[in-house]
Order: C-alpha cells, then structure tokens, then sequence
C-alpha cells in the first residue's frame, strides 16, 4: 500500500518535471497576481490595512489552489487513466494525488509569500505562526480540491464547475485559515489559536476519510 | 389511505396555521410587535429544508450503496424542494429582517449559513445539467451530495464563534419560549412545523410521480 502510493507519488513528481512549463506557468500565475494586486492598490508600502493585506493573500492563494489542482485529473489522457485503473487501487491513487497536491501547494504557498511579503510589505509578527498557517493551508486546500477535481473532471465545462463546487464548500477552511493567519499577523499568544488549529485539523480529518470512502465510487465510472 | 395521511395533516394543519396565526392572540413584544406572527411561517421552512435535505442526502447514499435509478431521482427531488424552501425562507426572514432589524440582509451567523447551503445545493443542480449519461450523474452527483453536506455540517458550528447572532435564542438574545408565557404562540408553531414538513414531502412526492409519468410517456413514444 505504503509503495504503491510513493511509486504514484513519485510518478506525479516526475511527469511535473517532464513538462517544466506548468509548474512554471503556475509560479508565473502566482506572482503576476500578486504584481496585479500590488498595482491595483497603488501601494507605498505599509499603508495597506492589515486584514485586507491577510485577507487578500489568501484570496491569491485559494485561486492558485484552484488552478493548481483543477489539472490533476484532465492533464493525463483517458487511456492513461484507464491504464492506471488496471494497475492500482483507488485508495492509492486519490491519497497519492492528495500528497502530491500539497507538495506542490507548499511550494507554491511559499514562494508566492515570499514575493507577496516582499513586495506588500511584510507585516507579520509571528513568522513561524503564520508559516504553519500556510502549510495547513496549503494541506487543506489540497485535500478538499483534489476530490472536487476529479468530481469536476468527469463533466464537460469542468473549469466553471471547479470554481462554484468548490467555493462553498471550502468556507469552512478559510474561515479557520484566516483566523488563525489573523492571530499570527497581530503576534498574539500562540495558546489563543490552538483551537482553531484543532479545528482546521479535524475539518481535513474529515475530508481525507471521506475522500478515501468516496473517491472508489468516483474512479469507477 | 395508509399512504395518503400525511397530506391530510398538511392540509389540516396549514389551515389552522394559516387561520389561526392571524387571528390567534399573541404576546405584545416592542420591536417585533404583530411580526411576530412570521415565526410561523418563518421558522419552519428551515426545519422543513432540513428534513428534505436530510432524505436526499440518505438516497444518494444509499444510491451509492444499490446503484438503483430510483434513489437518485428522489435524491435530486428532495434537493430540490429543500431550494424551494430554502429560497422562501430566506424571503420570508428578509422581510423581517427588514422590519425588525432595519436592513434587507445583516451579517448574521444563521444568514450566512442559509446562503451557503443554496450555493451548495445550486452548484448540486448546475452538476447534475452538466452530464448527459444517467449512470454517471447520479454516481457523481450522490457522491458531490455526501462530499459537500459532510463539510458543510463543520462549518454550522464554526460560524456561531465567528460572529455574534441577531437571532432570538443566540448570542444572549432569549427564544421565543419565555416571552410566550400563555403558550399562545406554541400551540401554533409546533402544528406548523410538522404541517410545512409534510407539505414538503407532499410537493416533493408529486414532483417524483410526474417525473414517473414523463419517463413512461417517453418510453412509449
């Protein structure tokens, strides 16, 4: 089980590193966001208030996740699926996706902070809090959209079906993401996001043990 | 008659309700004052919505579970009539609002809730359009149905703690029980509720027997 998912893990990575343009695209897609909201603002830096400068990272972030992910089922070609379906199980294949989905969130969530905090202004007090909000972010994300895309990908216009099943649905995370972020930016005790955290884990518990339960039925058509 | 009852309590019920809550003595309240007659018809489309809701969340998995056609249309069915009810509640609560509250929409814990469920269950409808083969809808819709309802049941109980609510019954607001100390109003919201409840399921039983007929009048043609 535990190899089979690394072979698949290890098979996403390499077919990424085959065509270097889409991970590229999706770096170019992060950072001309960020260059678009920064001109949009027509900031000096610093004037811009600290819970728009949160609240539109994550809003960054949530688009890239969106079409970051929204690949994951449509970039490989029909045979190729149906190949894979002889060959593993379909509990490997989805948690396989997942990993692979956050990994490539990771680092995408860090380097689009990194520009984000340098051209923005950084006005984090708590980095490390902040960079653990990132990756649960970047968990969460990958998670819940991993299952969306490939619900999304089994209809015909899947790109505006990716968008409104996975907005509503993903709420509950942001809300979470953005408080605990929210709590990091103002440098408050870490005790005082705690829960939030606990809660952001047990919502990707629940997504992770649904998407293991749903996703045999998803493969099979 | 064994089959019919319910809708004999719908019709019964509703009339008294309908009768009664305008002509009934309440409770004199200052900011409410006669619109409070609205918790009758109000109040209920929720429990009505929940209900419905509640049986298509069951078909689909049980859809899941058997594969029979029939689940799935009674699971998109129920979808739709608890958009129906969905929709009336939040006109009904906006009027109130209005009045009570001074604004068509507030950002209200309970507001928000409603307006995410409908996008949920749009976005369920708008994935249902996108198919053409049957087998495959309804796999794919049961499973999105499950998916996003199971998420959904996280996000009712972050939201309280994000934002206080204007409701009676929340944050420090009392219900409507200790001001209803003659039980003039009880003696007609709980008949309403069970009365719209069973007119949902009577609305939804005659959308299913017309789908029933439209399949048939099909197959002969």
């Amino acid at each position: 089980m535990f190899k089979e998912i690394k072979a698949l893990i290890d098979k996403e990575i390499r077919l990424e590193l085959r065509q270097k343009y889409a991970l590229n695209g999706m770096i170019l897609y992060i950072v001309s966001t960020v260059y678009v909201c920064y001109l949009s603002f027509r900031l000096k830096a610093n004037q811009i208030d600290k819970i728009t400068w949160n609240t539109l990272f994550w809003i960054i972030l949530l688009f890239t996740a969106m079409n970051a992910i929204a690949k994951s089922f449509t970039q490989e070609r029909f045979g190729r699926l149906l190949y894979y379906y002889t060959l593993a199980s379909p509990v490997g294949i989805i948690l396989s996706k997942i990993v692979y989905n956050t990994l490539l969130m990771l680092v995408l969530a860090l380097i689009g902070f990194g520009v984000y905090a340098i051209i923005m202004g950084n006005p984090v007090e708590d980095i490390g809090l902040y960079l653990l909000s990132i990756v649960l972010g970047a968990l969460g994300f990958a998670s819940t959209l991993t299952m969306v895309a490939g619900i999304a990908s089994k209809a015909e216009n899947s790109s505006t079906l990716m968008a409104i099943l996975s907005f509503p649905i993903i709420i509950p995370m942001l809300i979470m993401l953005l408080k605990i972020s929210k709590n990091a930016l103002d440098g408050l005790d870490r005790s005082s996001s705690l829960d939030e955290i606990l809660t952001l884990l047990a919502i990707d518990a629940i997504v992770l043990v649904l998407s293991v339960i749903l996703f045999p039925f998803l493969w099979r058509s | 008659m064994k089959k019919n009852w319910y809708k004999i309590l719908a019709v019964v019920l509703l009339t008294y309700v309908i009768i009664w809550g305008f002509l009934g003595h309440i409770p004199h309240q200052p900011v409410l004052h006669e619109t409070a007659r609205n918790l009758y018809f109000h109040v209920p489309m929720w429990f009505g919505m929940f209900a419905v809701l509640s049986v298509s969340v069951w078909n689909s998995i049980q859809y899941l579970r058997t594969s029979h056609m029939l689940h799935d249309t009674k699971s998109s069915e129920y979808a739709n009539t608890g958009i129906l009810f969905g929709i009336v509640g939040i006109l009904t609560g906006s009027i109130w609002a209005r009045y009570t509250w001074g604004a068509w929409w507030t950002n209200d814990v309970k507001l928000n809730g409603a307006a995410i469920g409908l996008l949920i269950y749009f976005a369920y409808i708008i994935l249902r359009g996108s198919f053409n083969d049957e087998q495959q809808r309804a796999r794919i819709s049961a499973i999105y149905n499950i998916f996003a309802v199971a998420l959904l049941i996280p996000l009712l109980i972050i939201l309280p703690r994000v934002t206080d609510s204007l409701h009676p019954g929340n944050g420090g607001n009392p219900g409507f029980k200790p001001m209803d100390s003659e039980h003039t109003m009880r003696i007609v919201f709980y008949p309403a509720c069970i009365g719209w409840i069973c007119l949902g399921f009577w609305i939804t039983n005659l959308r299913l027997r017309l789908k029933n007929l439209e399949q048939i009048h099909q197959e002969n043609n």
